[in-house]
């Protein structure tokens, strides 16, 4: 029990023995407010790690040692396409991948800069909490599934189910988005610079769908909103510094939002309100 | 969960068995249970190719009735009289296993007639017949088919294949993709997905007079197919009206004599990723499988829901 010390609260004095050991912490201690091998890093420390021969349990280990060594600035050459590169990164970090991704690539992450210079497969992204991820080519079905922070950008097109489940952040796409783009989507923006396909926003509960282009139909519980200034301004300004070559101004964006709203959440997204309690 | 590939070289002819054989191990974790080859050569001036076989890889089952030699000796033989009793006239055959075969024959006669009847050999199973294309299936990865079957060196224009993870049906050769489109010479499908108006579709093609060998619902699409394909339809409508009328989630790969098709539903649900240069064609269900062939930084896309493309040789 090396470490663990005994705090006797009010409603708490049971002695720490085998299972039922506890850990209690102080809100105010800084430690707190950081993740379990968050590392210092330098931005200027450079490193490259070859993908090749290599697979995802391996590649994923290196990135984590570098980070402890304290690299801020990662290159993954010859990536690939393989499934799972780059998932659970929970530390700031300028992550540059060489080429493409193949599923669930940088899945779980929270905090890194990404640059994928390629395509990324199904599921890139999921469950991202922050952070920024920046797609050269195409991404594929699932882009930003259950995406709850950041800005997830893919300068091409995306496939089905983008933002399926989304509770947070913003996906932008530069080109086209397929099927059920917003299904289910909770909370969030998506972005989308050129059209959607079939059954946009289906059971979608709250959040914004921005269409530079045509929807080709609507889903349940998805209807046109009107746009405010104030989201002309932040459009031009994401889609600016997306550095997207967008050829719809954005006051000519539709704006879709839920019809219902099944469910009320509150405006702060999970990284907002991380900001306001750090 | 299955792993389907193609590949079509435009206007040569490359080592199309290497190609496949790389894109579809690639592939094994999507299914280790099965691969399967369907490849089109250079295609034959006169005569036809046949691969057939005439009993299962019982090699890994347990309590499995494997057939004695004689068993398949017997078999063996009632085909090449069936062959010989319908005029067509063997010029090679060759043998990988104790149970598949490759026949090249000259016919002039109705091959659906002839198919028909060899097929009604015990457990005997035409696996293809065309005037260019070989189909190829077996048990285990795409390295141990390949090695089996000598295909690392075949030569030809195009081909598809898949590595097949068992759901519905059982792990044997006959419920192994690619699928000939009986009786159609050189028209073949892969599949990935479910199709959940099987039945009521093999109703109405049964009437018809097709025949289903498996109870795999991956069968139905090239039957189909092939049934639009003997109504003058167009390949490309045909796959465009199978969105629409057969049901479930699905994408699958058809390739005839010199063309390749892609189909995937209105769902987008089951996965696609392609490179097309002015070259080659690389179809598979992950990038990583086409990676293989193309060791560079390619340019890959996802079609989308209810999407048909067709390629030319």
């Amino acid at each position: 029990m090396a470490g663990i010390t005994k705090r006797t609260t009010a409603f708490d004095d049971e002695n720490l023995s085998g299972r039922s050991q506890k850990l209690y912490f102080e809100v105010t201690e800084e430690e707190n407010y950081t993740y379990y091998g968050n590392h210092e890093v330098d931005f200027n420390k450079r490193t490259s790690i070859d993908c090749e021969g290599i697979d995802a349990h391996e590649l994923n280990q290196k990135i984590r040692d570098a980070i402890r060594k304290g690299y801020g600035s990662i290159v993954i050459k010859n990536p690939g396409a393989k499934h799972s590169l780059g998932v659970g990164i929970l530390n700031k970090l300028n992550l540059i991948f060489e080429g493409s991704l193949g599923y669930f690539g940088i899945g779980c992450i929270d905090g890194p800069t990404v640059r994928v210079n390629g395509r990324v497969g199904w599921s890139c992204a999921e469950n991202m909490m922050s952070g920024k991820v920046v797609v050269e080519n195409n991404a594929g079905s699932c882009f930003g599934a259950a995406l709850r922070g950041g800005d997830l950008i893919v300068k091409g097109d995306a496939g089905a189910r983008t933002g399926i489940d989304m509770k947070g952040g913003t996906i932008l796409i530069g080109g086209n988005a397929g099927a059920y783009t917003g299904f289910m989507m909770q909370r969030g923006r998506i972005i989308v610079c050129g059209d959607v396909n079939a059954n946009m926003g289906d059971s979608m509960y709250d959040g914004i769908i921005f269409v530079g282009g045509e929807p080709h139909s609507l889903g349940t519980d998805c209807v046109p909103g009107e746009m405010n200034e104030h989201e002309v301004r932040w459009l031009e300004q994401k889609i600016k510094n997306a550095e997207i070559d967008c050829k719809v101004p954005a006051s000519k964006f539709k704006k879709y939002v839920a019809g219902r709203m099944l469910w009320n959440y509150d405006n702060l997204e999970p990284a907002e309100k991380k900001g306001i309690l750090g | 969960m299955c792993g389907i590939a193609g590949v079509i070289n435009k206007k040569k002819t490359v080592n199309v068995g290497e190609q496949m054989g790389l894109m579809l191990q690639g592939l094994k974790h999507r299914g280790p249970d099965s691969t399967g080859y369907a490849m089109y050569g250079t295609p034959l001036k006169k005569g036809f190719v046949m691969r057939f076989k005439i009993s299962e890889n019982e090699a890994e089952k347990v309590n499995a009735t494997v057939d004695s030699p004689a068993d398949l000796k017997n078999r063996k033989n009632a085909v090449d009289s069936i062959l010989k009793k319908h005029g067509a006239k063997v010029t090679k055959e060759s043998s990988s296993t104790p149970y598949a075969f490759r026949y090249i024959f000259d016919f002039k006669g109705d091959l659906t007639d002839l198919a028909t009847e060899i097929e009604t050999v015990e457990k005997t199973e035409i696996l293809s017949i065309g005037k260019g294309l070989e189909l190829i299936k077996d048990l285990g990865d795409a390295n141990t088919v390949s090695n089996q079957y000598g295909l690392d060196k075949f030569m030809g224009t195009h081909g598809i294949g898949h590595t097949r993870m068992a759901t519905e049906s059982d792990v044997d050769i006959k419920s192994a993709h690619p699928y000939w489109a009986f009786p159609f010479e050189d028209v073949s499908v892969v599949h990935n997905g479910q199709l959940t108006n099987y039945w009521g579709n093999r109703r109405v093609l049964e009437r018809k007079g097709y025949r289903f060998n498996s109870n795999c619902d991956s069968e139905i699409i090239a039957v189909y197919i092939a049934d639009k394909m003997a109504n003058g339809i167009e390949l490309e409508k045909a796959m465009h009206d199978s969105l629409d009328e057969l049901d479930g989630v699905f994408t699958y790969v058809v390739a005839t004599k010199d063309q390749l098709g892609m189909a995937k539903d209105h769902m987008a649900a089951k996965p696609m990723v392609i490179y097309e240069s002015k070259d080659i064609v690389a179809c598979a269900s992950e990038e990583v499988a086409i990676r293989n062939i193309f060791p560079h930084e390619i340019k890959t896309y996802d079609p989308y829901e209810a999407e048909v493309k067709v390629w030319q040789a």
